[in-house]
């Protein structure tokens, strides 16, 4: 089972990185958040992965922090959008 | 980490299965769709179901256990934080003026990659 759950983390990883060439080329600034939080998330569970490989549960309150600090900062982020304290370049 | 059973291996492999091809689908819709609203589209499903299926496998090949209790909290959080956050992206862009892409010509100068 290790064997699969070694694929799915490496097939997660290629996906991440495929994501992060949006958060770099990404036409406006929504779309880098967006992108950044999809990276947030694919780490996350790929975090989750290497707890059951490793057997080692320490990954787990690292994997719990990381997705309440994706999801703040995509909140405080569209907030200040939403303000105007951060401008859209569109 | 207990010993499998039959019926929760297979679970986990179908479920990972799915969470996987979920995960592709957001990828490439992150890629190649030709705005931003679409792209949310994309990518909230693939965050939700994907990462939602996944962490529902690895809850079952964990058994009860301490740790299974925090990766259903992990489920949950996903499950509620990423439709909300995806929400607030869009309305955020609709509220300051971001145009949707339309199939018939771009009107505001952002050129859709």
């Amino acid at each position: 089972m290790d064997g699969f759950f070694w694929g799915l983390a490496i097939f997660l990883l290629v996906n991440a990185f495929a994501c992060l060439w949006r958060a770099y080329a990404g036409p406006t600034i929504v779309d880098r958040l967006l992108a950044v939080n999809i990276v947030g998330t694919k780490t996350l569970v790929v975090l989750v992965l290497l707890t059951l490989v490793f057997g080692r549960a320490l990954f787990l309150d690292i994997a719990l922090v990381y997705g309440l600090l994706n999801f703040v900062v995509t909140i405080v982020a569209t907030r200040f959008l939403e303000t105007g304290r951060l401008k859209g370049d569109w | 980490m207990t010993g499998l059973s039959g019926v929760s291996g297979a679970l986990t492999i179908v479920l990972g299965g799915i969470g996987a091809l979920f995960f592709f689908a957001g990828t490439l819709g992150m890629l190649r769709l030709p705005d931003f609203f679409c792209r949310t589209h994309a990518a909230t499903k693939c965050d939700t179901v994907g990462a939602g299926s996944v962490l529902i496998a690895l809850a079952i090949f964990n058994g009860f256990e301490v740790s299974t209790i925090k990766i259903v909290i992990l489920a949950a959080l996903i499950l509620l934080s990423s439709p909300t956050s995806g929400h607030a992206l869009a309305r955020a862009a609709h509220r300051t003026g971001l145009r949707p892409w339309t199939a018939r010509g771009d009107e505001r100068g952002v050129t859709p990659r």
